[in-house]
């Protein structure tokens, strides 16, 4: 019984060990600021649940466009129509700016993020805000952005607020593809 | 490995017997022909700490009877005789309460920290027994065995499968972490099988209702992994560039439909359980996702928007072109296939609310099926009667269950947290 435990508990830690190990990786896709790490309960659930915060990859610049308020790139949101994935002709102008900036700086790699309101199935969500995301690639790429400087991933509505309803004003925010360079 | 699972039984056994609900079922309506049937506390020679234990016994088979809207449990109490054993029964006294059907039994302890339950059941007004069975068991089993009892008498007494002894899933968000949790049917014995801080979605039984597959976002996109029930061991099994996400098992458990999306948008693909052998299966410029086998295994069921709308399409299991399945309506998503294949659940949104709709398979008739108006993961339970899924109320996440024919519904709620996500195992024992 006693040889079991000792298994079991050797498991446990290397379980833990194991989870934790993609965050130590460097350099993060995305920037991890909140307690990560996917425990397994089974078959012991380890105690230790500290924060695991990445490297975070400041700037030497003294001035970053992609940060200075002044700066069209500083916004990176595009929002959407509820189930569309259309990029409305307001977000031409940021799409553009980032576009130029990602020819310009071929190391630049980013990530678009889609996101939808909480209306609908996790899993056509899920796709939706994939398509949002595969929206605003094509226009980069229209723009000679190379398909190895993106990035598109979906969160669907796990983001979202849950308690719009059907009100639209409340759940416009919701609707959205993020810009995120690698290393923010 | 055998060493391990000998552990993680014993692990089970140091829980404790009294065991909490995570989740509170709450019952609206019922049929309207329900069986009045009378369960008499059980007989106990256990010790008095045990005691309080023993007409538990009785509590759940109840609880489970009442739960399924098809039986009227009829208060003993006023009843004189308390029969444990069939030479004490005086039916005259359970036909004056107009009890159908009366179940009566004993627990007794035996050498080694083991129980003996016994129980049967009668027929009242025919005074005869229809069921009579015995169960040499640990006192951790006494709760599955009080469900695998109430299931043997509503297989009696209603000619279908009871599922008062199978398991249930879904994640609970507490404090904004994520737990993809198995529990009893009745909500009992939560046990948490992953934790994270990112989101977890769309957990699937595998068929023979081992392994469970999920999709987690602990890795900032989301990922499919399999996790054993048994060992808690688990493997990626689809991590591939973009999401990958909607795994559903075939009837034989040996491949999953999976989607997946490269750089753009959701396709489905066929992939073997271990990871390997990957196909593409749809290929359309719309967004398909969603797949679910038939119970034959010869078609997936999968939700797309190639039509302007997302509806639900099929398309042989083998590769081939897709055909439209939903008519009705300008959004149908989420299809699930009831146990015999004779129906599929999704849900529709109608003017806003997003309803768990039935549709016979034969007839094309549909049926919607709830009054709530956020549903989402329709599921059937193994004998085809209920249907559990995912609805909110006041922007909490909470789980409902309907019976197949409408009549019939439960809320199981949860004390704090948001609930989500529920798939029903299957029929194992």
């Amino acid at each position: 019984m006693n040889k079991n435990l000792i298994v079991s508990m050797l498991l446990a830690v290397s379980l833990a060990a194991c989870s934790s190990k993609p965050i130590k990786e460097a350099p993060p896709a995305v920037v991890d600021k909140s307690p990560s790490t996917a425990t397994q309960a089974k078959p012991a659930e380890p105690k230790n649940d500290n924060a695991t915060t990445a490297p975070m990859a400041e700037s030497t610049m003294s001035v970053n466009p992609l940060k200075d308020p002044n700066n069209i790139l500083s916004q990176r949101s595009i929002y959407f129509d509820f189930d569309k994935d259309e990029v409305k002709p307001e977000y031409r102008a940021l799409i553009e700016a980032h576009g130029k900036y990602l020819q310009a700086h071929a190391d630049a790699r980013v990530i678009l993020q889609g996101n939808t309101d909480e209306r609908g199935t996790r899993e056509y969500n899920l796709s939706l805000g994939q398509r949002r995301a595969v929206s605003v690639k094509k226009l980069l790429n229209l723009q000679g952005v190379q398909d190895k400087q993106i990035e598109t991933v979906s969160y669907g509505k796990e983001k979202a607020k849950t308690t719009c309803g059907n009100d639209d004003a409340c759940s416009k925010t919701d609707r959205r593809v993020d810009i995120v360079y690698q290393g923010e | 490995m055998i060493k391990f699972r000998s552990l993680l039984f014993f692990l089970s056994l140091l829980l404790p017997l009294s065991s909490q609900a995570a989740l509170t079922i709450e019952i609206v309506g019922g049929a309207a022909q329900q069986i009045p049937i009378a369960v008499v506390p059980f007989a106990s020679s256990l010790s008095s700490q045990a005691e309080s234990q023993q007409d538990s016994i009785a509590n759940i088979i109840g609880a489970d009877l009442r739960r399924s809207g098809l039986f009227r449990v009829l208060e003993t109490h006023g009843v004189v005789n308390q029969p444990h054993d069939i030479a004490q029964v005086k039916y005259a006294e359970w036909a004056a309460i107009q009890a159908q059907a009366l179940t009566i039994g004993s627990v007794v302890s035996l050498p080694g920290n083991r129980l003996k339950v016994t129980f049967q059941l009668l027929d009242v007004l025919k005074q005869t027994q229809l069921a009579g069975l015995e169960y040499n068991i640990t006192p951790a089993q006494l709760r599955i065995t009080a469900h695998r009892i109430a299931d043997v008498i509503y297989q009696k007494l209603t000619g279908e499968m009871g599922v008062f002894a199978t398991r249930i899933t879904y994640i609970t968000k507490t404090n904004n972490r994520y737990a993809l949790q198995v529990a009893d049917a009745d909500g009992f014995n939560p046990q948490t099988v992953v934790s994270s801080s990112e989101p977890i979605i769309s957990p699937s039984w595998a068929p023979d209702g081992t392994k469970l597959a999920y999709v987690s976002f602990e890795k900032k996109k989301p990922v499919i992994f399999v996790q054993s029930l048994v060992s808690g061991q688990r493997y990626v099994l689809a991590n591939f560039k973009g999401n990958n996400s909607a795994p559903s098992w075939s009837p034989d458990g040996k491949r999953l439909a999976i989607v997946l999306t490269y750089g753009a948008n959701s396709q489905v693909y066929i992939i073997n359980a271990d990871g390997t052998g990957l196909q593409q299966l749809t290929h359309s410029a719309a967004i398909d996702t969603e797949p679910v086998w038939s119970p034959d295994g010869k078609w997936i069921y999968f939700t797309s928007d190639r039509g302007g709308s997302p509806q639900i399409y099929r398309t042989p299991a083998s590769g081939g072109d897709a055909q439209r399945m939903t008519f009705e309506g300008s959004y149908n998503v989420s299809p699930h296939f009831s146990p015999d294949g004779k129906s599929l659940a999704y849900i529709r949104q109608e003017q806003g609310r997003f309803r768990v709709t039935l549709q016979d398979m034969a007839s094309g008739q549909v049926q919607i099926l709830s009054e709530t108006a956020k549903d989402e993961s329709p599921s059937f339970a193994p004998n085809g009667r209920m249907i559990l899924y995912a609805t909110s109320i006041n922007g909490r996440g909470t789980l409902a269950a309907v019976s197949a024919d409408g009549r019939v519904k439960q809320r199981l709620s949860e004390t704090g947290g948001d609930v989500r996500e529920p798939a029903w195992g299957p029929a194992t024992n």
